[in-house]
């Protein structure tokens, strides 16, 4: 068959493999989102469930005391998650406009069609920008201050002129997510079944259901941790102590 | 016919320029028609040829959805004008413009051919196969199974109109993107058991980011789609296979 190609040097495998690091990266940031969220919202069922949360994240069963984690993990497992993060933003990036006249294009293309679908991976590059900042600082800033996950700590953190920083993170994270699962399904045609055009019909149901589920859940958590925030603020900078160990 | 015979008053409003006509620059032209039972855009159009403008420059051959000519975008999207009726529409105004992306010969006719033929000659789109290189033509060729006879011609019932192009955004930002057209038309290869190309052959053709990995998943093919063809699962397809060739 060599004979039929232009040119008898080989493509270069690198493209298959980049975009399927783009897709398992992506995949696991968002799934890595989810989880983040069910955790950072245990602080709606009371500051001890989140209390307890952060000190069993930071391994304190190896201490026996429930109180004393290892901020250490917490390193480590932000370090796993900037890794991958880095990683998906430098893969993702390929597929932005690289001038004014691909930009132009595309939003001209947005304006005259006004489809769904191309409107949403708009977004999801609006978001994708966004987060190259503030999902980078709020990495770093987890890297460097470790021990700094609890309810009054993370409370007083919110409260103390981080909120609308955490508010843009949230909004980012919830859209550039759900979009990007529901388009690897597209994309690689899962859950295809035997009605592709109606199976997506319903991912893009799902998929607006699951944003404004997390939207929700999200804002009540940073409204949640402003409160406390708000109410501690005279004690601002103490350790929670969980209300289990004051019975003791 | 009498005034209340007579139908909606519709507006055309349709992008004129001659790129023959030295210093015509584009510019939207409004036509007035009434409109009459089963109109569809390729009667009005004709009507606005035949009444009000002969200089006017469009596209159709076959009249029936078949030929692909007669292709523009209406109201913001991409359609066949023959299969377009008045009536589906509430508005009254119709904004027309050639489809975007290929080289304008005047008004709303536009030189498909010139991309169809480029990328035939790019995926090299005919069957490939080494031991037939001297095939004695006079031998009846082998028998295929229905089935798979069916799925090829699935495929194959694309017209070329280019919808599915100027229905996408990475194509219009990256002209160098092969396309939904194109990978319809290579998905049709790969299931053709007479084509004895490997996936790594495949790849050579369309594993890179001109081809299937460049493909953003926006949809705007399988949406825009007049013969409603399965682009999604065949690029989905496709996809799947070259990352893996």
């Amino acid at each position: 068959m060599e004979k039929l190609y232009l040119n008898s040097v080989k493509k270069s495998r690198i493209p298959a493999k980049l975009d399927w690091i783009q897709s398992a990266t992506g995949l696991f940031l968002a799934l890595f989102m989810w989880a983040h969220m069910a955790l950072v919202a245990s602080i709606l069922i009371s500051k001890d469930a989140m209390f307890y949360v952060a000190r069993t994240l930071e391994a304190s069963f190896l201490s026996g005391n429930v109180q004393k984690g290892y901020p250490v993990f917490v390193v480590i497992a932000v370090g796993i998650i900037a890794v991958v993060f880095i990683l998906h933003a430098f893969v993702a990036i390929r597929k932005f406009p690289i001038d004014w006249k691909q930009y132009r294009t595309f939003r001209n293309q947005m304006q005259t069609m006004k489809h769904k679908d191309t409107n949403l991976w708009f977004i999801q590059a609006v978001t994708g920008f966004i987060m190259f900042f503030v999902g980078s600082f709020h990495l770093f800033f987890m890297i460097t201050h470790p021990g700094s996950i609890g309810p009054h700590l993370s409370g007083d953190r919110v409260f103390s002129g981080f909120w609308p920083f955490y508010l843009v993170l949230l909004f980012a994270v919830e859209l550039h997510g759900t979009i990007g699962l529901y388009r690897l399904c597209v994309k690689w045609g899962w859950f295809d079944g035997k009605q592709p055009k109606q199976t997506r019909k319903r991912l893009r149901n799902i998929k607006q259901l699951l944003t404004v589920f997390f939207l929700i859940l999200g804002l009540l958590t940073l409204g949640s941790y402003w409160k406390i925030g708000y109410l501690h603020q005279d004690q601002q900078g103490q350790r929670y102590v969980p209300s289990f160990t004051q019975r003791m | 016919m009498s005034e209340q015979q007579k139908g909606r008053l519709l507006t055309f409003s349709i992008l004129r320029c001659n790129p023959q006509i030295e210093g015509d620059t584009p510019h939207m032209q409004d036509f007035q028609l009434h409109e009459t039972e089963g109109m569809t855009l390729f009667i009005a159009l004709n009507k606005i040829k035949e009444e009000l403008d002969s200089s006017l420059q469009f596209d159709f051959v076959c009249r029936a959805g078949i030929c692909g000519s007669c292709a523009m975008v209406v109201n913001g999207k991409p359609v066949l004008a023959c299969r377009t009726l008045t009536a589906k529409f509430s508005n009254t105004t119709f904004t027309l413009l050639p489809l975007p992306g290929f080289e304008l010969i005047g008004d709303l006719s536009v030189n498909t051919g010139k991309t169809m033929r480029a990328m035939s000659e790019r995926l090299q789109s005919w069957i490939h196969d080494d031991e037939k290189a001297n095939a004695d033509f006079n031998v009846i060729e082998e028998r295929m199974e229905p089935e798979i006879a069916d799925q090829i011609y699935e495929l194959e019932r694309c017209i070329e109109c280019g919808c599915c192009l100027s229905a996408c955004g990475t194509w219009r930002m990256r002209p160098d993107f092969l396309g939904a057209m194109g990978f319809m038309r290579l998905a049709r290869f790969y299931m053709d058991p007479r084509d004895k190309r490997s996936d790594a052959d495949y790849y050579e053709v369309i594993g890179d980011d001109d081809g299937v990995f460049g493909c953003m998943s926006l949809m705007g093919c399988e949406d825009h789609c007049p013969k409603d063809l399965p682009h999604q699962t065949q690029i989905a397809f496709l996809r799947r296979k070259m990352v893996k060739a």
